[in-house]
């Protein structure tokens, strides 16, 4: 799993759309190797909202995972119709009792290779 | 009818009906912004139609069909100009495909999902409040920044993204199901009673209340007791009416604090006190109450009260028993400690109020302070009445509450 971290303000006019042209291609080379599976951008962080569950009770607010003494530990990929679903799902995964579920919707780029070896 | 009377029919319809058409156009149309916009068009198009065919059996469902039919004109003209929305082509057929007014109560219900989708968790509390007010109450920015003492591009930046992660974190626009709306409810209600106390009580600034906030607070209770009558939800409603009803006794003329001991109670609004009265006596009889409802049943023991003196303040200790014991904080534990105090004596109250300081708790607010000088004063402590005034007003941020607080000072020497 390779995670990209970055300011979402570093990209100048223009160099986010070539920054998603050439990882796209990445994605290409991969494939013919054998070695991609899956790749998606996420959508800007204003869209993120945090999924926890303390003492039975879940709690939801607006904005991204923020602490800083935490680790990340997984994903899930999952379809949702809507932010209620996806919260749903979330609050269902184990981790969120004792840690942060961030919900972000992903950008869907048409051009990517098949998902799967 | 002269123009100038289908004008004021119309301003009329845009006054009590505005709202609720949005809230079904949203629905609708599935897009804040041009539910707004085509909103207004349709008010220009009865302006300019219902002369000639004179003001349709049912307004609001001539106004809601026009706005739906400028929305499918209006994706018509942008997707001709910009193919990658053609996505938004699947969106007009299912606006096509919908009947533009339904049932009543599914209008009604479009008015629900408004104020849920705005009252949303995954946004921000300051971004639910400034979209609940401009979305639900039709408040201008400029008027939400001032109510909060903001600029408006300020609030009108939170708006814009608030709108942006509805739209583009897919918040839906519907009714949560009944074992989320526990919790969401919880939500709604913290946002209308936020912008009532911000109205009753503003947290700064040099006025002591803000009625407009305060009034938009309760008709958003009003309409949400009608919507959705939960225990807690006329809970609300009858603690906002009943705080309300001693809006005018609570400031001098010149705008000074009047503690509820001193008020003029001649001057008590006796039709919100019994509206919320009444409201209180539903709430009880669900076996589902919380601790709005207990507020409010403190509010209620005080309206009936004809003084201080024969105020009821055993039954008003038991009620912040309970209270203590749905939401254990230290406010609600301050504010029985008052209650003891005029029960048992001052020294009672004073015991319970050091207790609080003690454990660390309250040590920077303002009223604990308050209510610790005001007991000292009582048992005849100056020197250390003077000490919790002087700590008190190095704290209160709102000028009237600080006017008292100097005029106490004052009064001890």
């Amino acid at each position: 799993m390779l995670l990209v971290y970055a300011g979402e303000n570093v990209y100048a006019e223009g160099e986010r759309e070539q920054c998603m042209a050439e990882s796209v291609q990445l994605c290409h080379q991969l494939k013919t190797k054998g070695q991609y599976l899956a790749a998606s951008p996420l959508r800007s962080v204003s869209l993120a909202t945090s999924v926890r569950i303390r003492n039975g009770k879940r709690l939801v607010t607006d904005g991204p995972f923020a602490e800083t003494s935490e680790q990340l530990g997984g994903y899930f990929l999952v379809e949702a119709n809507n932010l209620d679903e996806a919260i749903d799902i979330a609050s269902r995964i184990p981790g969120a009792k004792k840690g942060t579920v961030e919900v972000r919707p992903i950008e869907e780029l048409t051009n990517l290779p098949n998902t799967g070896a | 009818m002269s123009v100038e009377e289908i004008r004021q029919t119309v301003d009329g319809v845009y006054r009590a009906e505005s709202r609720r058409i949005f809230a079904t156009l949203v629905r609708l149309i599935g897009d804040f912004d041009l539910a707004e916009e085509v909103l207004h068009e349709a008010f220009a198009s009865a302006i300019e139609h219902w002369p000639q065919t004179g003001v349709p059996t049912n307004p609001r469902a001539w106004l809601v069909s026009t706005g739906r039919f400028k929305a499918i004109d209006a994706i018509r003209r942008r997707t001709r100009f910009d193919a990658s929305i053609a996505a938004v082509g699947n969106r007009l057929e299912e606006i096509e495909r919908s009947k533009s007014v339904r049932e009543e109560t599914e209008i009604e219900d479009d008015r629900l999902r408004l104020i849920f989708t705005c009252c949303h968790p995954a946004l921000a509390p300051s971004t639910q409040i400034a979209l609940t007010l401009r979305e639900v109450c039709g408040l201008s920015t400029e008027d939400i920044a001032s109510a909060f003492l903001s600029a408006p591009p300020t609030i009108a930046q939170r708006i814009v993204r608030g709108k942006a992660k509805i739209r583009d974190a897919k918040i839906p626009y519907q009714v949560p199901t009944l074992a989320d709306l526990p919790d969401r409810i919880d939500s709604v209600l913290s946002v209308i009673y936020l912008v009532f106390n911000e109205g009753y009580s503003a947290s700064s600034g040099t006025s002591l209340t803000r009625p407009d906030l305060s009034a938009e607070a309760i008709q958003l209770g009003r309409l949400l007791s009608e919507l959705l009558p939960d225990s807690e939800v006329l809970g609300l409603h009858a603690l906002m009416l009943l705080h309300e009803s001693r809006r005018t006794a609570r400031a001098s003329p010149n705008g000074d604090l009047i503690l509820l001991e001193d008020q003029d109670r001649s001057q008590w609004n006796q039709q919100q006190i019994a509206e919320g009265t009444a409201l209180v006596g539903r709430a009880l009889s669900s076996p589902q109450f919380g601790v709005y409802t207990l507020q409010a049943s403190i509010a209620a023991v005080h309206a009936e009260a004809p003084s201080t003196a024969e105020t009821d303040w055993a039954q008003i200790v038991a009620l912040y028993d309970l209270l203590l014991r749905a939401d254990p904080s230290p406010v609600v534990e301050l504010n029985r400690a008052v209650a003891v105090a005029m029960r048992d004596g001052p020294a009672s109250g004073l015991g319970l109020i050091e207790a609080i300081l003690q454990r660390g708790d309250l040590v920077d607010y303002h009223l604990l302070h308050a209510a610790r000088a005001d007991l000292c004063r009582r048992l005849g402590k100056s020197a250390e009445a003077r000490e919790s005034y002087r700590r008190a007003l190095s704290l209160a941020q709102q000028e009237p509450e600080r006017r008292f607080l100097e005029k106490r000072l004052t009064e001890l020497g």
